[in-house]
């Protein structure tokens, strides 16, 4: 009976994953997942407006969830739907995160007021936003390094607010209360109007008040297709580019030239006309036809952003992370009780969360086109992933926990980071041009990352050994040897991977720049880890370490690591400086603070372990 | 062998020591890194690595208070041989070990002969522009030109040190001396209006020092900017004085023309050139965007290469990570300006760029020796004790 344990835990774990992709049925009638699947191209590059939602939202609040002022919970999809076609209720929705003390002064506003004493709406903000724009003109010029945490905030939030009038002109003017109804008349006034148009130009006798008409149409058009930068009208059957789109300004204002409206203007505007008078049969349908029609040409761009919203709702890392969480309270009592059932139960769940990863890093490399590691946030996911790999090697191997407990730590620590690194916007952006080279990406990168994951494993391990030799009785001999023997394998892995990884780099950087090694800060970074794991390995060879010296220095390598990884992106300088990150300078001090205590740990005298005593 | 020279040898034989210098190496490469930010990455270099010891200004006296780069690396350098010679045996067991050592001997001494050797210029090239030289990013020099005869120039370019000095300087192919009056390493320039009676005295007698002052500035390092040198020069005849010309490195500055003895000059600070026996035309230079956004994609450079000789005359694209290798020369795609009408190439020579690859595809081998003989020996005691697994 003891033995179906695992099995069930396995059992439960395939069940919470396959809860995440089936996700919840709408609540109301209009098919919302429908419309978020619909394509638009945005920072160069076509995605579900699912997608758009989320990230703007992450970028707004860092957090996916809206409530209505009715204190109604609505998903991204229908507060994108608001914004679009109905901003006045959208422009009530507690979406901004607004904390620092003296901005609120400056909106005046009172955390206690907002939504989670923190979240306001645009209409509480937009009766200051001439001021902030005043206090955005003065923090812009400000290198973004040395701003203080005001001018952060102060563009943090002008940023947000720019990106939500960009939402707001995309599809629709929000100041209409009837597009549909504009679109048709513009429809049927444009040949009599663009005559008329022409005649007042050469000076002919035409119809003043079509003209009229026809003018200030065009400078309405002109201002939404100044305002916003999404593309969402997909290029007409006679443009032979597929990249062509343009926003529905720039489409309305060619249709003076074409003489009639484009379909998929007039689509999106009956999508809203349905939306506002909540009318879902019509507007499940115009999704089911507007749908069809750009699947005639996009077929292979709407596959993708099919699959991105199917990636978006399941959320494969979050999941995961739960299930290290599980997995890793699994394998510590494992160490106190049933080792064998608890083991196993944790190397299934681990197994469960790291298949989960690894496809959701399958279907991001998919989408994308590119090798896995392309930014900062898919680095997290990246270096996760091989750590837990590692672990999972080292658990078929040893079968003591350890690698369990390693991969839980490890595994839900870098997908926290990954949450952490994803609140900037999308996390799938385009390869600046030095970057774009997919041979590279896939070579150096991915090499280098697995370096660091395997230096980070090394030192998770020694944690657990300096934690659980000093502190509980539970560290015998064989357990200690072992983790020595596993410390010293993963390092030498390291060592490897993370020496080839640079030599790679530095290959590209000749091949791209002329020069093998320009000792840029992320260069140095890199070579400082590969100097780190070998003065480990001479030292273990030279006799200079035992055991305990062993695990301090492989503790410092999380140091070594985390620097290269995070530090050197702080200093803002070189070529290589691709993921700059304000906060994260805080976090990064506490964790270095943390390894050095714990390295404290590792070189007390023996005598003070509370394993070992019996030798 | 004496005792002395045995404790010498051990000393230099040792693992302590390796482990010394890689942990000097790691710290010095960690603060070359933050002094970056200060420094700027080309200054950081002399100052860290292309140097014996890391000096520290106490007042004005440079005092050593870290081993350099060059110190570090010799040590590792004479340390490995050393190893190598007294303690490893050549067998197949420690091959991994000789490979990886060998090949790291190998980068050191490359890594030496770039600190030495490798140049950095850049060539800045406008649409249909054709140059035979590329600049320098940080040297200048001060150039007199002859232009009497108009089918060639007679060039004498005086490097910026000389000028920085300030003693007086006579070339046998000037029919003067050029005496630097006063020197700023890096100049504001703004005009002068001599007609107004407040305007502020200038050390120039002609050419545009009389309508435009030179001001100290503090030096840049920053890494998108450089510092441009201005000068206050005499030339001066057997005669006497001719005059003093105000000159700057910077861009917009242009050469001074004029007459002495019955020829033609042309006196100008720039940057410091380098010609080659052939020329390159930009044809077109391409700023390609993804769709709706600013994100570059792509540069490329279409260039027309062609050499007086006759041997080669024909188009090369450059572009991201395709550089133009030629004549011992890596041109590659650095920059842009002007709105898209200028490139801008790097141009690096690197006369030992081939060693890196051999020395990093050495130990690459080594270490997978190294660590699979220790992986299938783990392996092979795994087998032998399954009983240990517990």
């Amino acid at each position: 009976m003891k033995k179906l344990i695992p099995l069930l835990v396995l059992l439960l774990g395939v069940l919470y994953l396959g809860s995440t992709l089936v996700g919840p049925r709408a609540s109301n009638s209009f098919d919302l997942a429908g419309f978020g699947r619909l394509p638009i191209l945005a920072n160069g590059r076509v995605k579900p407006l699912d997608t758009v939602a989320r990230n703007s939202l992450l970028l707004f609040q860092g957090r996916q969830t809206v409530v209505t002022p009715a204190g109604l919970k609505v998903s991204p999809t229908e507060w994108l739907l608001d914004v679009y076609f109905h901003s006045d209720a959208a422009d009530r929705y507690r979406t901004f995160e607004v904390v620092h003390p003296d901005l609120l002064a400056l909106l005046e506003l009172k955390a206690e007021d907002g939504d989670g004493k923190k979240r306001f709406s645009y209409l509480e903000i937009s009766k200051k936003i001439p001021e902030l724009e005043r206090q955005a003109r003065l923090a812009g010029p400000v290198e973004s390094a040395v701003r203080t945490p005001f001018q952060k905030s102060v563009m943090q939030l002008y940023g947000a607010l720019v990106q939500y009038q960009r939402l707001k002109h995309t599809l629709a003017p929000p100041t209409t209360e009837d597009f549909l109804a504009e679109l048709l008349r513009f429809q049927k006034l444009l040949p009599t109007g663009v005559a008329a148009v022409r005649a007042k130009q050469a000076g002919q006798p035409h119809d003043e008040a079509t003209a009229k008409a026809m003018i200030e149409l065009g400078q309405r058009y002109l201002f939404m297709s100044e305002t916003t930068n999404f593309l969402a009208i997909p290029p007409t059957p006679e443009v032979v580019d597929d990249t062509a789109w343009q926003t529905t300004g720039q489409s309305l204002l060619s249709a003076f030239q074409r003489g009639s409206v484009d379909s998929s203007v007039l689509a999106y505007a009956g999508l809203g006309y349905a939306w506002r008078q909540r009318q879902p049969e019509q507007f499940n349908k115009l999704v089911e036809l507007y749908h069809t029609q750009i699947a005639k040409r996009f077929a292979s761009q709407l596959a993708k952003s099919d699959t991105e919203t199917r990636f978006n709702a399941a959320a494969p890392f979050y999941s995961s992370m739960s299930l290290y969480v599980g997995a890793l309270l699994l394998a510590i009592f494992s160490w106190l009780k049933w080792p064998e059932i608890l083991g196993r139960s944790s190397f299934y769940l681990i197994l469960l969360a790291w298949l989960a990863t690894t496809a959701g890093i399958a279907t991001r490399m998919w989408i994308e086109g590119r090798p896995p590691v392309t930014n900062l946030y898919s680095s997290a996911l990246f270096v996760g992933w091989g750590s837990v790999g590692l672990c999972l090697i080292l658990e078929t191997i040893f079968k003591n926990a350890i690698g369990s407990v390693a991969a839980g730590l490890t595994g839900f620590a870098t997908l926290l980071i990954a949450h952490h690194l994803s609140l900037t916007g999308d996390t799938l952006e385009m390869m600046r041009a030095v970057l774009d080279s997919n041979f590279w990406l896939a070579t150096h990168v991915v090499i280098v990352t697995i370096g660091y994951s395997a230096t980070f494993l090394a030192g998770f391990l020694a944690i657990i050994y300096i934690l659980r030799g000093g502190f509980t009785r539970s560290l015998d001999k064989a357990s200690a040897e072992a983790l020595v023997r596993m410390v010293y394998g993963i390092i030498c892995f390291a060592t490897l991977f993370s020496f080839v990884g640079t030599v790679l780099g530095g290959i590209w950087a000749d091949q791209s720049w002329g020069r093998f090694w320009g000792w840029d800060p992320k260069e140095n970074g890199a070579l400082i880890i590969v100097l780190w794991n070998a003065l480990i390995l001479h030292a273990r060879w030279g006799g200079l370490i035992k055991a305990r010296g062993l695990m301090a220095l492989a503790v410092f390598g999380n140091v070594v690591t985390s620097w290269s990884w995070f530090g050197t992106n702080m200093l803002g300088v070189g070529l290589h400086s691709y993921g700059f990150t304000d906060s994260a300078f805080m976090a990064l001090t506490m964790f270095v603070a943390s390894q050095l205590a714990l390295i404290a740990l590792a070189v007390r005298p023996l005598t003070k372990w509370r394993s070992f005593q019996s030798e | 062998m004496s005792d002395l020279i045995r404790q010498f040898r051990d000393f230099f034989v040792s693992l302590k020591l390796t482990v010394v210098l890689m942990a000097l190496s790691i710290v010095l490469i960690f603060a070359a890194t933050l002094d970056q930010v200060n420094l700027g990455i080309w200054a950081v270099q002399q100052k860290y690595f292309h140097s014996l010891f890391v000096l520290w200004n106490v007042g004005d006296i440079p005092v050593p208070i870290f081993p350099g780069g060059y110190l570090i690396g010799g040590f590792l350098l004479i340390n490995l041989i050393a190893a190598q010679v007294y303690r490893f045996k050549l067998t197949a067991k420690k091959s991994g070990i000789w490979l990886t050592h060998i090949g790291f001997i190998l980068l050191l001494i490359g890594e030496l002969i770039t600190g030495l050797w490798q140049e950095e210029f850049a060539l800045r090239l406008d649409e249909g522009e054709t140059r035979n030289y590329s600049e320098s990013y940080r040297s200048n020099e001060l150039a007199i030109t002859e232009t009497t005869d108009p089918k060639f120039d007679d060039v004498v370019a005086i490097p910026e040190k000389f000028v920085a000095r300030g003693d007086p300087i006579q070339q046998a192919k000037l029919p003067f001396r050029v005496v630097p009056k006063i020197y700023y390493p890096n100049a504001a320039l703004a005009a002068r209006d001599a007609s107004t009676p407040g305007a502020a005295p200038t050390p120039a007698s002609t050419g545009i020092g009389l309508q435009a002052t030179a001001t100290p500035l503090p030096l840049t390092y920053k890494q998108n900017e450089r510092n441009a040198p201005a000068a206050y020069i005499e030339l001066a005849g057997p005669e006497g004085p001719i005059g003093t010309w105000l000159v700057s490195a910077d861009p917009r500055f242009p050469p001074q023309s004029f007459e002495y003895a019955g020829r033609t000059w042309k006196i100008a600070f720039r940057f410091e050139r380098s010609y080659k026996p052939y020329s390159l035309t930009l044809l077109k230079f391409s700023h390609d965007r993804y769709a709706g956004t600013e994100i570059p994609k792509n540069f490329s450079s279409r260039i027309r290469l062609n050499s007086p000789d006759g041997r080669d005359d024909r188009e090369v694209l450059i572009y991201m990570n395709n550089p133009l290798r030629y004549a011992g020369l890596t041109f590659y795609q650095a920059g842009f300006e002007n709105d898209d009408k200028t490139t801008i190439l790097q141009v690096v020579r690197n006369p030992s760029w081939q060693l890196p690859y051999i020395s990093c595809s050495l130990m690459t081998l080594g270490l997978i020796v190294q660590f699979g003989i220790h992986l299938v020996a783990f392996i092979a005691r795994r087998r032998t004790a399954p009983s240990a697994v517990a």
